[in-house]
């Protein structure tokens, strides 16, 4: 059974009717690396904060079941979900330059964590911190962790970041667009440390992208997110090699080719847009009736 | 990988030190007045009235910066002066910005209601007219130095909610305090130990502005005669009687006034100063 699996997930903004995710459905099994991806506004990254229950104010869940486990998050209170999601899920964030706190050194900001959450002694803490910035590659783990933010570089604090998610040896990890904001030298560094860092820790990767190259690499499984609908969930040789939705086979059509970096960019054609919102509205309107 | 900013060690900039000069020197001599002053702030003397100050043709020994009308010590009476500016600044500054400061930031990192009703609160105390609502409240209070404070406190903390709001809100955006909250902390006690860390610079400077403030509002206040006992002597007091006198004895004017003016440029230069000093990435 999964470990994750998201049920007709429905959410819209506070007090307007149009839907950001509409009857969502995602399973991720144990130790499984799944992509997600969709255009930007498609809600990819709200499924994210939705599990990890962070989702801004302006958004509601309107129906739906996240069974984590076998638990579902929704129907807990606020601090039982807490410390569920705080024992079992991590994220790697978007941003690694907003993703730690400018005023506060790195090492407590990995430690505090383990130690005010998840109740481990300082000692402990700060020795599992040094292995994991070690693990991550970081030289010198001492010095990082007496380090402020703003003395380190994309890169390190990515990878700090990631070091980080892995702390708790969390079941499951949401890594939300982890190398966007990295230069593309970085990216495959950071790609290969997230890849072997999974395989090893055996966690399960709820990947969110918007790239399909990254997702070939590093994913097993994906899921195609349009306008907060699933249009297509299939393992990675399958997508690949026969996209199932024509919109799929219109997005991987228009993934720029490195073989052939001259070539101009193929948008995705009119008609398949249009013939896709179609089915979203027609989706939309059986699910009223 | 570490970078050179951190081995950078600069020097304090000047205006911190001249700012912060002037304020511990003020402050001492507040404090030790009664030692210092070489006069008795309330003896009058008729025949000692309008004195000039030292260097003025006509000046007596012992009244270094004058007498006014009445043949006060202008001296002595801005040091006694300083305690109740001082005083009025630490007290009402610090209850100000606390007050302030914790409105700002519950509105701003738990928006929803909390943020509906303390943002809807500030919109209408901000349309009253801020002298004119001191002066009410003083009259309803009655005056003396409780009622100054509060005036300043009921009148000033919307400044700090509003600032410290829009701070709260643009770091409560940022992505560790989204980690800190998948990491299962509560929103109170992120709050604290990941948003107030990092608005805390501006507080500091807020802070001493509204020192600043609190010493124009009570020199206004003793100005139009509502501060403490009218005994008492205020810089805002002594303006209000110099202003009378200009033509015979500028001096009874000016020297309070620069003392006013020189507090307040003080306090509102020691926060830019701090400012630079409390920020992680400059510091």
């Amino acid at each position: 059974m999964s470990y994750l699996s998201i049920h007709n997930l429905s959410a819209r903004l506070k007090g307007r009717p149009d839907q950001i995710l509409r009857r969502v459905s995602l399973e991720v099994a144990a130790g499984e690396v799944r992509g997600l991806v969709g255009e930007s506004g498609a809600g990819k990254s709200m499924i994210g904060k939705a599990i990890l229950g962070t989702l801004p104010h302006a958004v509601e869940i309107t129906s739906g079941q996240i069974l984590l486990d076998g638990t579902d998050l929704l129907a807990l209170p606020p601090a039982q979900r807490r410390a569920l999601v705080g024992s079992k899920c991590a994220l790697i964030p978007q941003d690694p330059l907003t993703a730690l706190n400018p005023s506060r050194r790195i090492g407590p900001q990995i430690t505090n964590r383990l130690v005010d959450i998840l109740r481990w002694s300082r000692a402990d803490a700060e020795k599992r911190a040094r292995e994991l910035l070690a693990e991550v590659q970081i030289p010198d783990p001492e010095r990082v962790m007496r380090s402020y933010p703003h003395e380190l570089s994309g890169g390190m604090r990515q990878r700090i970041l990631i070091a980080s998610a892995f702390a708790a040896e969390p079941k499951l990890i949401i890594a939300d667009e982890p190398t966007t904001a990295l230069d593309v030298t970085v990216q495959k560094q950071i790609l290969k440390l997230i890849a072997a860092m999974q395989a090893r820790h055996g966690t399960a990767l709820l990947f969110v992208t918007h790239d399909l190259g990254v997702v070939s690499k590093v994913c097993q499984s994906l899921s195609v997110l349009y306008a907060g609908i699933v249009l297509e969930d299939s393992t990675i040789p399958d997508f690949f090699h026969a996209p199932k939705h024509p919109y799929s086979r219109a997005l991987l059509a228009a993934t720029p080719k490195y073989t052939d970096p001259d070539g101009s960019l193929t948008p995705v054609p009119d008609a398949v847009i249009a013939a896709t919102r179609a089915e979203v509205a027609a989706a939309d309107r059986s699910a009223h009736v | 990988m570490l970078d050179g900013r951190s081995a950078i060690k600069r020097k304090l900039p000047a205006r911190l030190v001249l700012s912060a000069t002037w304020l511990i020197l003020l402050t001492l001599a507040a404090i030790a007045a009664p030692l210092i002053a070489p006069k008795d702030p309330l003896a009058q003397d008729l025949f000692l009235g309008q004195l000039p100050p030292f260097w003025v043709q006509g000046h007596e020994p012992g009244y270094l910066l004058g007498t006014d009308s009445l043949g006060r010590d202008v001296l002595s009476r801005i040091l006694y002066g300083a305690r109740l500016a001082l005083t009025v600044a630490l007290t009402a500054g610090t209850i100000t910005c606390i007050i302030g400061a914790t409105m700002g930031l519950l509105a701003g990192f738990l928006r929803g209601w909390v943020d509906v009703l303390i943002s809807r609160a500030i919109d209408i105390w901000m349309a009253f007219p801020p002298v004119l609502f001191s002066i009410l409240l003083i009259a309803v209070l009655g005056p003396g130095l409780s009622s100054i404070i509060i005036a300043i406190v009921v009148i000033d903390w919307t400044r700090f909610a509003r600032v410290i709001r829009a701070e709260a809100m643009t770091q409560g955006a940022m992505d560790y305090v989204a980690s800190a909250q998948v990491a299962g902390r509560s929103r109170i006690s992120t709050m604290f130990t990941e948003i107030l860390p990092n608005v805390l610079p501006t507080i500091v400077v807020l802070l001493t502005l509204e020192m600043g403030i609190s010493i124009i509002v009570e020199a206004i206040l003793s100005f139009v005669n509502l501060s403490i006992s009218t005994d008492d002597p205020t810089w805002g007091g002594m303006i209000a009687e110099g202003r009378t006198s200009i033509h015979q004895a500028w001096w009874v004017l000016v020297f309070p006034l620069a003392t006013l003016f020189l507090t307040v440029l003080s306090f509102s230069q020691l926060g830019e100063g701090l400012k630079d000093r409390f920020d992680p990435v400059l510091r």
